[in-house]
């Protein structure tokens, strides 16, 4: 693949967390690495898994496509493959290639120099995923708490395990991740309007820089978080909702099991008045 | 700035404190792993109940198992052909006298079995004349039998062989913990705030402790009742449907089931489809049979006795205290964990006269 000029001194040697030299190459665009091959590993064998259940699973209609966990009989224990051994098989592979993806990119950053904040970010996605599927199945004691792998059938158990609670919109951490994402892409609903605002001006007119935005702000509301600043602040909103959102389903289950209205009856047994 | 500093730092030590004054109730009531599971459905779709044994434990302690009376042998009397002991029975006229003796010897112990001079047979009857009718809780104690066999015999789709005494509601105490009756709800202010639509009111006595209708029951386990259904039948809408005042209705006497029972929604529905009878669980047959039971007891026995219960045994509306789901559940998916207490009893399942 052709490359372009300055491409090449990006394109840096070492930095590589496992392998020394070995896969340190790229394949056009994309560096490889150790865990890029991980990663192609894990993807094809858990893609190969899915279609495999898929073909046993009696329907190639995408929406009905089904791979579900074993039951809770099998509690922690491996399951045949048919009852849900292959959803566990799939689980491995997804959460390896997940964490594969992740330490590619630490790689690269070591490579550049740069800091981790995107692989710590991609992170957090990890753990909400791995929370859902691992730690609170875990922490209930049985694979078969997962949610299952299909587009009808996850959303199903979406369905299912929030009314378990009752009214899942009383869970205190869910209530904290909702408030987070819509002011995540409140955020970046301002940030990208202002950033296309000073580049769009008036026609005729140069185009504007940071000082405009900044002023903006401070002419709207009184304050301007900075051209840094956002990038933080948004940072900052997305790992915390999804944080929140690993948070509200573990405690759902493991640290709580009646309904989550139920949950704020400690703002009426305060002794102040009750 | 000296003082501005001293503000600030009263300000935030304030501050804490508050916070966590507040954190430490909101965190104390957490539960912790390991907790019990129960499969209801295919795997992976979220139908399951997940208990915590430790509050199962709880709910064992608050719903003990009594122990039926010794069986006694027939005198070969029957009540009603001893006219001379045993006058003024309206109901119970075909027991074996030996039987009829001990049926009220065992109502007194489900019903009044405290200490005092009301209290055992004393509750219900004249000690001087047991045949007269004078106490009120006589008069209720008849219809409550009456009630007793209906349930037992023409509710069968609801209580099954298992069957009820009056145990399953009083458990020992003359009036059930669990009842209820029309809620107009606290006094309101005038004005705009004047009503508050039967609704959020932050009180441990609302259905599931939601925002929800505080008294779904006396438009819906009453008869004739209002219909509680209100998810729409065909994909597209169709017409006006229910409004959401009905929906929440609705919810909120759900939500008294799911706590009443100790159970969750998927218990009974899988939550994909709620209306739809082919997901749903067998038990939402039973639970359905059981809503045509309670409207059936509260219009046809209980609220039968509007004239003959006292001023201070009705509610703020002036209507006799009825009964819901948590009456005989109690928490408990079935009552006494389906322990049959009427098998003891053969007297209360059988037809009224």
């Amino acid at each position: 693949m052709a490359m372009l000029s300055f491409e090449k001194k990006y394109r840096v040697r070492g930095g590589t967390l496992i392998g020394g030299d070995l896969f340190d190459f790229w394949v056009g665009p994309f560096y490889v690495g150790f865990f890029g091959v991980l990663t192609a590993f894990f993807a094809s064998i858990g893609t190969a898994l899915i279609v495999y259940g898929a073909a046993i699973g009696g329907t190639w209609n995408l929406w009905q496509i089904n791979i579900a966990p074993p039951d809770l009989s099998y509690g922690l224990a491996l399951a045949p493959l048919k009852q849900g051994g292959l959803w566990q098989i799939i689980t491995i592979c997804a959460t390896g290639a997940f964490v594969s993806w992740a330490l590619r990119e630490v790689e690269i950053c070591r490579k550049l120099g740069i800091g981790l904040h995107v692989p710590v970010a991609f992170s957090f996605a990890i753990f909400a995923y791995v929370t859902l599927e691992v730690i609170r199945p875990f922490l209930l004691g049985a694979w078969g708490h997962g949610f299952p792998y299909g587009i009808i059938s996850h959303l199903d158990w979406v369905s299912n395990v929030g009314y378990q609670y009752l009214h899942f919109h009383y869970n205190p951490a869910h209530m904290i991740a909702i408030t987070l994402f819509f002011t995540c892409t409140l955020a970046l609903a301002m940030h990208g309007g202002l950033v296309l605002s000073a580049t769009n001006p008036a026609k005729g007119e140069a185009v504007k820089t940071a000082e405009h935005e900044n002023s903006f702000f401070r002419d709207h509301i009184g304050y301007s978080i900075g051209t840094l600043g956002i990038h933080r602040l948004g940072l900052f909103l997305a790992l915390g909702a999804v944080f929140f959102s690993a948070v509200c389903i573990v405690i759902s289950g493991p640290f709580w099991t009646r309904g989550w209205p139920e949950w704020w009856n400690w703002w009426l047994d305060l002794p102040i008045w009750s | 700035m000296k003082n501005i500093s001293a503000t600030t730092l009263t300000a935030s030590l304030l501050v804490t404190v508050i916070g966590i004054l507040l954190v430490i109730p909101m965190m104390l009531q957490w539960e912790r792993p390991p907790m019990d599971s129960t499969q209801l459905g295919f795997r992976g779709l979220g139908m399951e109940q997940i208990t915590n044994p430790r509050l199962a434990e709880k709910v064992k302690a608050a719903n003990p198992l009594p122990t039926p009376d010794d069986a006694v042998p027939n005198d070969g009397v029957l009540v009603k052909d001893d006219k001379e002991n045993y006058k003024n029975v309206q109901v119970l006229g075909d027991l074996d006298t030996a039987q009829f003796v001990r049926l009220m010897n065992a109502i007194s112990t489900w019903v009044a079995p405290q200490e005092g001079d009301n209290a055992g047979c004393a509750y219900c009857h004249n000690l001087e004349n047991m045949a007269s009718d004078e106490l009120y809780t006589k008069v209720v104690a008849r219809r409550m039998i009456q009630m007793t066999r209906a349930i037992n015999t023409q509710h069968k789709s609801h209580v099954a062989q298992t069957g009820v005494t009056c145990y399953t509601c009083h458990r020992g105490q003359p009036v059930p913990a669990n009842i209820w009756a029309t809620n107009p709800g606290p006094k309101q202010a005038g004005g705009f705030a004047a009503s508050r639509d039967g609704q959020n009111l932050a009180h441990q006595s609302v259905p599931a402790y939601a925002s929800l209708p505080y008294d779904p029951f006396t438009t819906l386990l009453n008869t004739p009742a209002e219909s509680i259904r209100v998810v729409a039948t065909t994909a597209l809408p169709g017409g006006t449907g229910a409004g959401v005042k009905a929906t929440e209705k609705t919810y909120a006497l759900m939500m008294h089931m799911s706590t009443g029972l100790g159970v969750n929604c998927t218990f009974c529905h899988n939550s994909r489809q709620f209306a739809n009878w082919e997901q749903s669980r067998p038990q939402r047959v039973t639970a359905w049979h059981g809503i045509q039971m309670v409207r059936d007891v509260n219009a046809t026995y209980i609220g039968s006795l509007t004239d003959v219960f006292p001023a201070n045994r009705k509610g703020p509306e002036g209507d006799v205290y009825k009964a819901n789901c948590a009456t005989c559940h109690n928490g408990v998916n079935k009552p006494l964990y389906g322990f049959s207490m009427a098998k003891d009893y053969p007297e209360l399942s059988v037809p009224n006269p």
